[in-house]
Formats: C-alpha cells, structure tokens, sequence
C-alpha cells in the first residue's frame, strides 16, 4: 500500500508551524531516508503517517485509509513507528512480553504472534535475551528490543526515527541487517538519519527536508551529490561522495565498492 | 600541568558483578581536547561521569585509586562544589533540561542561578552562549517544544554559560544535523583553545580526527590506546574491537592490499585521504 501526502501543513499547539505544504508519494515497498537539519519538521512529517499527528490542512494517506478518519490504534495494523529514544515506547517486564505486546494487540492468534515474535527476536539478536527486562539492558540493546517490538507488528509500512543515533559500529551494522531483512520482505521502510554515510550506504531514495518543506527528493545518487543545495538543510555529502568528488570521480560514490571500482579506472 | 589526574582508578556501579572501569591511568593537560572512543559498553559515560564527579558521589558504587580535577580530590570533596569547576552534558539532553523551567533562555540560566550569579552578570552571559551555539533564536521557545538536535544544542549551552574549566562532553552531537555536528565541534575546538579542558566521549570518527588534539580508546573498561587522532585511530589494537573507523580509513586500507594505497600512514580525515590518493 503507498503512503499520499497531499499539500500537507500542520501547525503546534504553540504556534510553531512545523510543515509548511508538502506533497508526496512513497510507493509500497520503497526504502526511504529523510534527512535534514534539526528541526526542518521530519519527525513532525513521519508522526502523520500513524495518526499520532492530525494534519492541519491537507491529507494524508496510507492505501486506502485516510489518517483523519482512523484511530491511531487502527493505523498500527498497517504502520510501525520505532520512536528516536527507546525509552519513551518500552514499558514491560522483560523482552519477550514487551515485544509480543504488539502482535497480540493487533488482535493476531496466539500461535501467529508467537511466530512473529520469535521473527522479529531472532533478526534483532535478541533471542537469548527474551527473560531480561529491557532496563537491565544497555541503550544499544533497548534500541533493539525497540525494533522488535515494532518489527513483530508485521506492518507494510515501518517507521525508523534516528535508529543510528549513539549506537556503535556493530549495533549500526545489526540495523542495516534488519533494514535490508524488511527490504527483502517488500516493506516499506522510511527513516530519519542525520548519519548521512548510513544513508548512502542503505537507502535508495533520499528526501532532504527543510523548514517544513521539501527541498529534495530523489534517487539517492542524484540527491546525495547536491552538495550546495543539502549544505542550506545542514547536511553534508557522505564521507566517500566528497572524496570522490575532490578526486574527480564521475557519478555520486556512494559505498566502499563504488569508490575501489573507480579507484581502479 | 595535569588539570586531570586519574590514578588506578578501578570503579564498579552499585549490584553489578564486574567493574566498568578497569585499573585508569589518565592525564590530561589544561586546554587539552580529549575524544574518548569505544564500542557501546565499553566506559565512555562512566568515564564522563567519574571526571564530572557523578560517579561516584551520584551514581555511589566503589571507587579505588584517586581521582583529582583542578587540583581538588573528589573524594574530598562534594558534587556542589565540583560542578563549579567541571561541566558535564548528559548524552540524552531530555534527562539535563530542568523541566522547571517554561523558556529556553530560563533554561540555560538555571545553573548561573544556582549558584547565585547576579542578574545583570546573568543576562549577558545566558545571550553570549546562546550565540556562541547559534540558538538565540530559540530563547522564547519552550525546552520541551523542540527537536532531538535542538534540545542537544540547549543541554550543551547550559553547560557552556557555566564557564567550567573543564568541560565533560558524552556524546553531545549525538542527535545534531551533519553541518551542526561540525559546527559544534568547531565551537569546541575554539574553546580548548581559550584555555578550557575539554572530554568528549564520541562516535564520529571524522569530526574527532579533524578537531581533537588526542583520542583515548576504552574497551571493557580498560584504555587500549591513547594518541594523537591519526595514530590512534588507524591503529591496530583496536582491530575486531568493535570500534568505528571513517570510511576514509577503511577504504585506504583495502587499496593498500592492492597497492592503491601507497603511503605509511592511513588517512583519518578527507585531506589526509585526497592527498594520498590523488596520485593514483
């Protein structure tokens, strides 16, 4: 099912008006990163697609369901939301209950849930971890626990909001793996980054987002080489696209591979 | 001189089975920028929290061996009097911001407050560091209505306004924007130059290499490494180790095994790496 942001505005509470008219269309099973400066509304934008955020004007839509007619409850059938900070969505007693707290709510039996937990565990590395409470664990670990709670909802569309943040070499690695496992599956998978290499590297197509509008959108290989335009969001090019370019490689070079190929030429 | 001086420092948190930090030697000189770098789990916060004082006066648990800041032993002393020389930003901003206080400026003139700065000191002092992390515009707001980043930002400026000599940094870019990740970096490295101490426990191998004068490497609660950013950072203990290395790094590594990479030393920063590579 594709996701219809139509002309999108949404104002706070305060007056902050956060999303300034926006239009997009993300197609069933698309990889999407959004990037941009702290505070262009990215978090504001991703918190419309399941109803947590009610738009000011204009609409939004998930397949056939529009976010103003469902409640937030319903929209969890069909979208996933990992939130920046684990510890604002973890609440039970250990993992296997917090990460089978989704499933079962959804109204799903019991053997199909314990299914998906044990899927959802196992991509995560969690599985010997099902008896510990998630605060006994390190922030890297509840990052996980996070992603599998989420993940067992077997949503079409999933939400990452910063899953690299604060994580290390390793942990960033185990989320690339569970992002390439949906990839395969044919979900939808949008995330928020700032860890632009972690975009080059996973994603294929990129909107750069700024003050409340969009500034970009495209394939991550044209967007990602717009160095002028991503520098007014406060983003830069990845470590190995600028590289590239003060070397006068051809084309945007996005990985390791990219860059030893051209290396070789 | 030594404004920080750990010795044999062996720390364990209260009900754990194993020490955080393991046997610590470690000195750093007054205007010294110091990145601490380590896989997850390894004792960078710890080591945060012991300069700053939160361990073990906050946290309790054992600590042994000495740990002395500007002259003064930390266990002689108390966490009111330490803050006035040490500043610690938390690496999650929501667990620093007061929550009593409506605006970002009241915010940031919380700990100045405290310690009863007067009001005509105050004002100018809360607006400079608010300049100097290019968040004026964000005075009026309140502290709760703003992004992961902006948040970051208010976190680190409280701490700024406080002038402490040292200033203990964990992972204080962690939710930034790239541009705004250097920037700060950029702020940071000026301030060590004005003669402030800086510790900074951090991921982002690129700003460190640009910006730090010195990399320390924990893991599993031990220093492993300790140099300047270009050694420390290419070197081979930390191999397997689970530490992050820049992609520049990374990839002058596999050249070498081809022969593409011709020089000594592996490149930590963009310029290291455009010049060893241009003559492919």
């Amino acid at each position: 099912m594709n996701v219809e942001i139509s002309n999108l505005t949404f104002s706070y509470p305060t007056g902050v008006q956060a999303l300034r008219g926006l239009s997009l269309t993300i197609q069933s099973g698309e990889q999407v990163a959004i990037i941009g400066q702290n505070g262009a509304g990215k978090t504001t934008l991703v918190k419309h697609l399941n109803g947590l955020l009610q738009p000011t004007s204009g609409s939004v839509k998930i397949g056939d369901w529009d976010t103003r007619e469902h409640s937030v409850a319903k929209m969890a059938q069909r979208v996933g939301y990992v939130f920046q900070n684990p510890d604002e969505q973890l609440f039970s007693k250990n993992v296997g209950v917090e990460v089978a707290f989704g499933p079962k709510n959804l109204g799903m039996s019991a053997k199909q849930a314990e299914g998906q937990v044990r899927d959802a565990l196992a991509m995560t590395e969690l599985s010997d971890k099902t008896e510990t409470n998630p605060y006994d664990l390190s922030a890297t670990w509840r990052k996980m626990v996070a992603l599998a709670s989420v993940i067992a909802m077997d949503t079409g569309i999933v939400i990452f909001d910063e899953p690299t943040t604060g994580q290390d070499a390793a942990n960033i690695a185990r989320i690339a793996n569970v992002i390439n496992v949906l990839r395969e599956r044919g979900k939808t998978v949008i995330t928020i980054t700032h860890d632009i290499d972690f975009c080059a590297e996973n994603f294929e197509r990129v909107i750069a987002m700024s003050q409340g509008r969009i500034l970009l959108d495209g394939n991550a290989n044209d967007a990602l080489g717009q160095d002028e335009i991503l520098a007014t969001t406060y983003v830069d090019p990845p470590q190995l696209t600028r590289l590239g370019k003060k070397l006068g490689f051809k084309g945007t070079v996005r990985n390791e591979k990219e860059f030893l190929a051209g290396l070789k030429k | 001189m030594a404004i920080i001086d750990l010795r044999n420092v062996t720390y364990k948190y209260p009900l754990t089975q194993e020490s955080a930090l393991k046997n610590i030697n470690f000195q750093v000189n007054e205007g010294e920028f110091v990145a601490v770098i380590g896989p997850n789990g390894a004792g960078k916060s710890t080591l945060c929290y012991t300069v700053a004082g939160f361990v073990p006066h906050f946290f309790k648990g054992e600590l042994s061996g000495t740990v002395e800041v500007a002259g003064a032993d930390s266990s002689k002393s108390n966490l009111h009097e330490w803050v006035l020389n040490v500043g610690l930003a938390f690496q999650n901003p929501f667990n620093q911001i007061s929550g009593a206080k409506y605006t970002v400026f009241e915010e940031i003139a919380f700990g100045l407050e405290n310690i009863g700065v007067p009001r005509d000191e105050m004002i100018p002092r809360v607006n400079d560091a608010m300049k100097l992390t290019g968040i004026s515009e964000l005075a009026d707001r309140s502290p709760y209505s703003l992004s992961g980043g902006q948040q970051q930002r208010v976190a680190l400026t409280s701490i700024l306004v406080m002038h402490p000599k040292v200033l203990v940094l964990d992972e204080p870019t962690s939710q930034m924007d790239p541009i705004g990740t250097r920037e700060v970096f950029g702020v940071i490295r000026t301030l060590a130059e004005q003669g402030m101490t800086v510790i900074m426990a951090e991921h982002k191998v690129e700003w460190i290499a640009n910006f730090a004068d010195r990399v320390v490497a924990l893991h599993e609660g031990q220093i492993i490494e300790d140099g300047k950013p270009q050694e420390a950072l290419t070197s081979d203990v930390l191999a397997g180790k689970g530490f992050g290395i820049s992609r520049y790094t990374s990839v002058a590594r596999k050249a070498k095994e081809t022969g593409l990479w011709k020089k000594d030393k592996l490149p930590v920063t963009l310029e290291e790496a455009v010049e060893g590579f241009a003559h492919v």
